[in-house]
């Protein structure tokens, strides 16, 4: 048989492993950043651009899509070509992969901190950015599915099987969940109101969990760790089993974010029941990548590469594991919106994709430079550092979201919360946000002597060239099946049929969560009382969502006795129906505010925006005086109403037509209820006078974006208690 | 524009259906899938997990 000569492409290899180097290490820093900020609430005092609320969805950003996708790419395309025997199919695309995912990288790390942001978490990034991923994204897939058509292996490998489903899956998952109507360039809102866009939102986020941070790392475990070990898969009839039931059942499990929310019941518990079976297939990946090092143990004692593989696969066989139990209605109850679920996601970030990532590049790096690793004992430091640094992370947000969430729940004897206070809750678990601080600098110091290292390595090695190979070109064989072969192996052959089948799996639990829900009025009911908010209001809701409040506020009062207790009357579903996007957040930094409206006044949020600590002593929210100052922008409120209206929110034209007016009328309503506090009287007064007497231009309070916010938290969950104080009136 | 997403359909009958049809897609699924696996000839299984170590 004739041998075919080619290259495989390295280089593209090499600039995504430089790529999650610098992001790693950026991402990591930001979040460490942000863990301080728990400690130093004021670190950026008075920076828009530096807050926690706009620089926490740079960090979750980062970290998934910059660090952990550049190393998908990395160990894809090194893998897969290698399996196919094939050089990956167009240069072109391969590096329009590259530089078009470090484009929106940037886009992403420019946009976020300024605030715009469709708030849905792990997919903040605004329309244009969404269109950008979708293109590179589809790029990747057609380069991925182009080089398996010119493999000269014929069967695919199960690792490929892993990221062809990544492939689809995501690609669903981001369109379904980044529908929007644009109202400006980098402005929009989702298509989804409420419990829906809820739902949708989870179903994506869950499944960004499970189709990028997971099935990718899967297909590379299967192949790298084989590769480390120099023995193949400890059993790949298991790898069959484990592909098929894992992605069939996952794209089922995204409701387990929603639980005693005001998500359908019965959406609840097919979440729950598909999580539990989730399980079996995690712990069957789990077993079997960790089973591949049977008889190789030995070397797991002094090869770094092995090391961190097994951290990391024991880390995913924690976090799989922790998962099913965090989605039993008993254990979420206790965890939900608590520092446990922190703990959660960085068992799976920092040990599972952290780790991976690590070992992987410490495997390839010396293979693809020509030499050894410049510092084994360095990579050995790193190890050991960063294994602390996980574990001195992790444990002590276990223990502080058991305390809190013990401390939210507890009563006294004369049925009053024994906490009431809310800050007191915090200020006990600020140790633990200390501890967290110093595992994340040990983590990062681990990722720093990791660059060094690398560094050093490329700097003794050869340069990456594409290396050459050689193989026999396929010969043709019949499109059916052959005698005596069976149907797998036959499936295996067919790249495109194995896609579509991939797809109908993940299709299959998608559409039957979703749709009902979207289609069946009975699942959303409509409470006459919930009206659209004014414009006003409209208007502060988008700068609740710049500011990203949702990072540390939920508005969803789950139906406990010590929530009601509280915060007030438990969150309805058919309060949301105007909220695109939904907010119902998903971690409470600070205190649930969907019946905040009416329970301070407009100068205690004045107060409380200018220096939260002087209100509410012990408090960890930092200071937004930019919002006292800055003029708010009513240019677009216009194009936004109309916006809603196409979205089904019943403005009247009447109420478009005048927004300007109305907006007046509230903000000169907000002015005059701060005029009562008679310390802003004399200091607004006093500074009118001085812009006056320099000639300096002053904006009125009505028109500051600080009025605007107020105006929608004084509405917050204030349509039900309207209905309640009438019912009552009328006793 | 968005009549898909906002149409409702209004009443849900025949949802007993649902579970029946949920059961028989996941029984099929399971046991084709076991099926695949448990049939899959030795000598084969061996090639392709070799895939990765012979390059």
């Amino acid at each position: 048989m004739e041998m075919q000569q080619f290259y495989y492409d390295n280089k593209i290899v090499k600039k995504f492993i430089y790529a999650t180097l610098i992001w790693g290490i950026v991402g990591f820093s930001v979040g460490l950043l942000l863990a301080f900020m728990f400690l130093f609430p004021n670190v950026t005092d008075g920076i828009s651009w530096l807050s926690f609320g706009r620089l926490r969805p740079l960090h979750t950003n980062a970290v998934i899509f910059a660090f952990v996708g550049n190393a998908i790419y990395a160990g894809v395309y090194y893998s897969l070509q290698r399996l196919l025997k094939a050089r990956m199919a167009s240069n072109f695309l391969s590096n329009f992969n590259f530089w078009g995912w470090q484009a929106i990288i940037v886009a992403a790390a420019i946009t976020l901190p300024l605030g715009y942001t469709s708030s849905k978490e792990y997919a903040e990034l605004e329309w244009p950015i969404d269109i950008m991923i979708a293109l590179v994204w589809v790029a990747f897939g057609v380069n991925m599915i182009w080089t398996i058509l010119q493999r000269r292996q014929r069967h695919l490998y199960v690792a490929i099987w892993f990221y062809l489903g990544t492939f689809v899956t995501v690609a669903v998952l981001h369109i379904f969940n980044s529908l929007a109507l644009p109202v400006s360039f980098l402005k929009s809102y989702s298509v989804y109101a409420g419990v829906q866009d809820a739902l949708v939102q989870w179903w994506y986020g869950h499944n960004a969990v499970a189709f990028f941070l997971t099935t990718p790392f899967l297909g590379l475990m299967y192949y790298f760790v084989p590769k480390a070990a120099n023995r193949p898969v400890y059993s790949y009839r298991l790898s069959i089993v484990h592909f098929w039931s894992l992605i069939f059942i996952y794209i089922w499990a995204g409701p387990h974010h929603l639980l005693y929310t005001s998500l359908p019941n019965w959406a609840q518990n097919l979440g729950v029941a598909f999580s539990i079976m989730l399980l079996a297939p995690s712990w069957g990946g789990m077993i079997n990548g960790l089973l591949t090092l049977r008889g190789a143990w030995d070397k797991v004692r002094t090869d770094p590469v092995l090391k961190f593989m097994v951290v990391a696969i024991t880390g995913y066989g924690m976090a799989t594991f922790e998962g099913p139990m965090l989605s039993l209605k008993n254990v979420n109850a206790i965890a939900h919106f608590s520092d446990w679920i922190i703990a959660h996601v960085h068992v799976g970030a920092l040990a599972w994709n952290g780790f991976f990532t690590f070992g992987m590049l410490y495997w390839m790096i010396p293979r693809m430079f020509k030499t050894t690793l410049y510092s084994k004992g360095l990579a050995n430091f790193h190890f050991w550092i960063g294994t602390l640094g996980i574990i001195l992370y992790t444990l002590p947000m276990y223990v502080a979201g058991f305390v809190q969430a013990s401390m939210w729940k507890q009563f006294n004897p004369d049925g009053s919360l024994t906490y009431g206070n809310f800050l007191e809750t915090v200020n006990e678990i600020i140790p633990m946000y200390w501890m967290r601080a110093i595992g994340g600098t040990m983590f990062i110091i681990g990722a720093i002597v990791m660059l060094y290292n690398v560094v050093r390595t490329v700097k003794q090695g050869s340069g990456v060239e594409d290396e050459l190979a050689e193989a026999a070109a396929l010969t043709k064989i019949s499109k059916h099946r052959r005698k005596g072969e069976g149907y797998h192996t036959w499936l295996e052959r067919k790249p495109i049929k194995l896609t579509i089948f991939a797809t109908i799996a993940i299709l299959i639990g998608g559409v039957i969560q979703i749709v009902p829900t979207l289609l069946v009025k009975s699942n959303i009911p409509t409470i006459s009382s919930v009206k659209p908010y004014t414009p006003l209001e409209l208007e502060g809701r988008d700068l609740y969502i710049r500011e990203g409040c949702v990072g540390c506020h939920s508005q969803m009062v789950r139906p406990f006795r010590s929530e009601v207790e509280r915060y007030g009357e438990y969150s309805k579903a058919g309060e949301f129906v105007y909220d695109h996007p939904f907010l119902w957040g998903s971690k409470r930094t600070g205190p649930d505010l969907h019946r905040i409206g009416s329970k301070y006044s407009d100068s205690w949020h004045l107060n409380h925006f200018y220096d939260p600590q002087s209100i509410s002593p012990g408090s960890i929210m930092p200071s937004y005086k930019w919002l006292i100052r800055s003029k708010l922008d009513k240019s677009n409120t216009v194009t936004k109403m109309e916006a809603m209206v196409s979205l089904g929110v019943p403005y009247s034209d009447e109420e478009i037509a005048n927004a300007q007016a109305l907006m007046d009328a509230q903000g000169k309503q907000i002015e005059e209820n701060l005029y009562q506090d008679p310390d802003f009287a004399e200091s607004y007064e006093a500074d009118k006078k001085y812009a006056k007497e320099n000639g300096q231009d002053f904006v009125e309070m009505k028109d500051r974006e600080v009025v605007a916010i107020i105006a929608y938290i004084q509405r917050l969950g204030t349509d039900i208690k309207v209905k309640d104080e009438q019912k009552i009136s009328k006793k | 524009m968005f009549k898909f997403i906002k149409g409702h359909l209004e009443t849900i009958t025949g949802i007993e259906i649902y579970p029946l049809i949920s059961l028989l897609i996941f029984f099929t699924f399971f046991v084709a899938l076991f099926w695949w696996v448990f049939t899959a000839k030795k000598d084969y299984i061996n090639k392709v997990s070799n895939i990765p170590l012979d390059q």
